[in-house]
Order: structure tokens, then C-alpha cells, then sequence
């Protein structure tokens, strides 16, 4: 085994462990801060691949925004001092059973049709960004300008639906 | 059993080698958790927090297969910023529905909610 062997190994155990946490956990602050643990192990997997970029956006978006989100958002929706944070779950055997099916179905599959795959595509360039940009800004420019949008429109929208009406 | 024998041997031998395959099967494991963390989880917080995890397996899958391609091409790369944005304006409309179910039902358990109209 080589290092990038290694490496691989450790980090997508912290990312499968972390994320076993997450949907397992009865305590909904311990899923959100094992969620911490998924991205950070997610966006070293895109380190790996040569990512780089991707794998700041991840740390900045994900962690910085999207995790805060939710942390906000299980602190808004339980009463925190009160009511105990522990979440129940519902036909938990039956999902297991399916659940294992499908990522034993999906493995195999990418095991059997992949498995040859293994020399990665030559060199590149060094960094990521320079080469993404310019294609945001060419072929990839349309979908660019409607994801501008998109979050335009929702943040205006989650601003709307999230305030509270006086007058109901 | 010999040919559970000989498929064995052979995964044994490929598994020390991290390859594309290795990636997709992380990405795999990495969508099942997702999709039970949908599936079985009361709580609508841990609902996103499955629908998170789902898109970063898809994530995953696309860049490894923009890596492994042929010649190094990064559509794969800006689709996975595309699912980085959706992710981040889902999450924020998702937050302010369930703050509403919140507000209305004193309750975020998906289980609880389920009158259409007052």
C-alpha cells in the first residue's frame, strides 16, 4: 500500500463512520457534529481526486453554511432547555434491510463494472480554479446564470416563508 | 465455492489499491446512510441532514469520474458546483418550511404533520 492508499483508507473511514453518527445518533447536536466530521472526510476524498478547489467550496459551504444552518435550525425547532434533544425513528428495521440491499446492489455493481478503472487520467493542470472559472464562463455559462437565480430566488424565498406573520 | 473462493482472492488483491471503484463504493455506503437517515428519521432537521449526505455521495461520483476519465476534463467538476449550489439553496428553503411547521404545529416530527388544512 502506498500513501494515497493510506490516506484514501483513513479518511473514508472517518467520512463512513462519521456518518453512521449522523443517521444512527439519538441526539440530534451529536448527528450535527458528527456532520462536521462527514464533510471535512468528504472534502478530503475530493483532495484526493485532485480537487482542490471543490474541496475549499465544500469546507466553506458546507461547513461554514450549510452546517450552521442546521445547527440554527435544530436550536430554533427544540426547546432546547426543556424538552430532551433525542429523536425517535419509524419502521427502522424494514429501511435497514432495504437500505443494506441498495448499497450492497450499488457497491457491487461499481466493484464489477469499475474495477479495471485504475490509472487516473494524466497531469492536468496544477490548480483547479483557473481552468473551472473559464469554463463557467464559456460552455457552462447558461446554467452559471440561472444558478445565480436560483439562489437569488431562494434567498428571497426563505426569507419570506421564514418570518413570522404579525397579523396571524 | 470455488468460484466464491476465487472472487475472494481476487477483491483481496484489489482492495489495498485505491482505484476509481474505491471511491464509488465510499460514495455508495455514503448514499445508503442518506437514504435511511430519509427514510426511518422523525425529526425534519435529520431528514436534510440525510438529503446532505445523499448529495455529497453524488458529489463524490462525480468528481471521481471526472478524474479517472480519459483525458482529465472537469464537467464533472462543475456539475459538482452546481449540486453544491442547489445543496446550499435547498437547505435554506428546507429551514425556513420547517421553522413554519414549527410555528404552526409546535412540533418538526414529519410523522406529526400531516394536516393539509386547519
Amino acid at each position: 500500500m502506498q500513501l494515497f492508499d493510506v490516506v484514501f483508507y483513513v479518511f473514508a473511514l472517518i467520512t463512513i463512520l462519521s456518518g453512521c453518527v449522523v443517521v444512527f445518533s439519538k441526539n440530534i447536536i451529536y448527528a450535527a457534529f458528527s456532520l462536521l466530521f462527514t464533510f471535512f472526510g468528504v472534502a478530503a476524498l475530493y483532495v484526493l481526486l485532485h480537487a482542490d478547489f471543490l474541496a475549499v467550496t465544500q469546507i466553506l459551504i458546507y461547513v461554514g453554511g450549510i452546517l450552521v444552518l442546521l445547527l440554527f435550525g435544530v436550536m430554533l425547532t427544540n426547546n432546547v432547555i426543556s424538552v430532551e434533544m433525542k429523536t425517535g425513528t419509524i419502521q427502522a428495521i424494514p429501511a435497514l434491510i432495504i437500505v443494506a440491499i441498495v448499497a450492497g446492489t450499488l457497491a457491487g455493481l461499481s466493484y464489477s463494472t469499475w474495477k479495471g478503472v485504475a490509472v487516473p487520467a494524466p497531469g492536468g493542470p496544477q490548480t483547479t480554479t483557473g481552468t473551472l472559472g473559464q469554463m463557467l464562463m464559456t460552455s457552462y455559462v447558461i446554467p452559471f446564470e440561472i444558478a445565480s437565480v436560483v439562489l437569488l430566488v431562494a434567498l428571497i424565498g426563505a426569507a419570506m416563508t421564514a418570518r413570522r406573520h404579525r397579523n396571524s | 465455492m470455488g468460484s466464491l473462493g476465487s472472487f475472494w482472492n481476487e477483491f483481496s488483491a484489489w482492495l489495498p489499491h485505491v482505484q476509481l471503484a474505491h471511491f464509488l463504493i465510499v460514495s455508495a455506503i455514503l448514499f445508503a446512510l442518506g437514504i435511511y437517515a430519509i427514510a426511518t428519521r422523525r425529526n425534519a432537521i435529520m431528514v436534510l441532514m440525510g438529503v446532505e449526505l445523499v448529495l455529497n455521495a453524488a458529489n463524490i461520483n462525480f468528481i471521481a469520474f471526472s478524474r479517472y476519465s480519459t483525458d482529465m476534463n472537469f464537467d464533472g467538476q462543475v456539475a459538482a458546483i452546481f449540486v453544491i449550489i442547489l445543496a446550499a439553496a435547498e437547505a435554506a428553503i428546507g429551514l425556513a418550511i420547517v421553522l413554519n411547521i414549527y410555528h404552526r404545529f409546535q412540533t418538526v416530527n414529519v410523522d406529526e404533520v400531516s394536516s393539509l388544512k386547519e
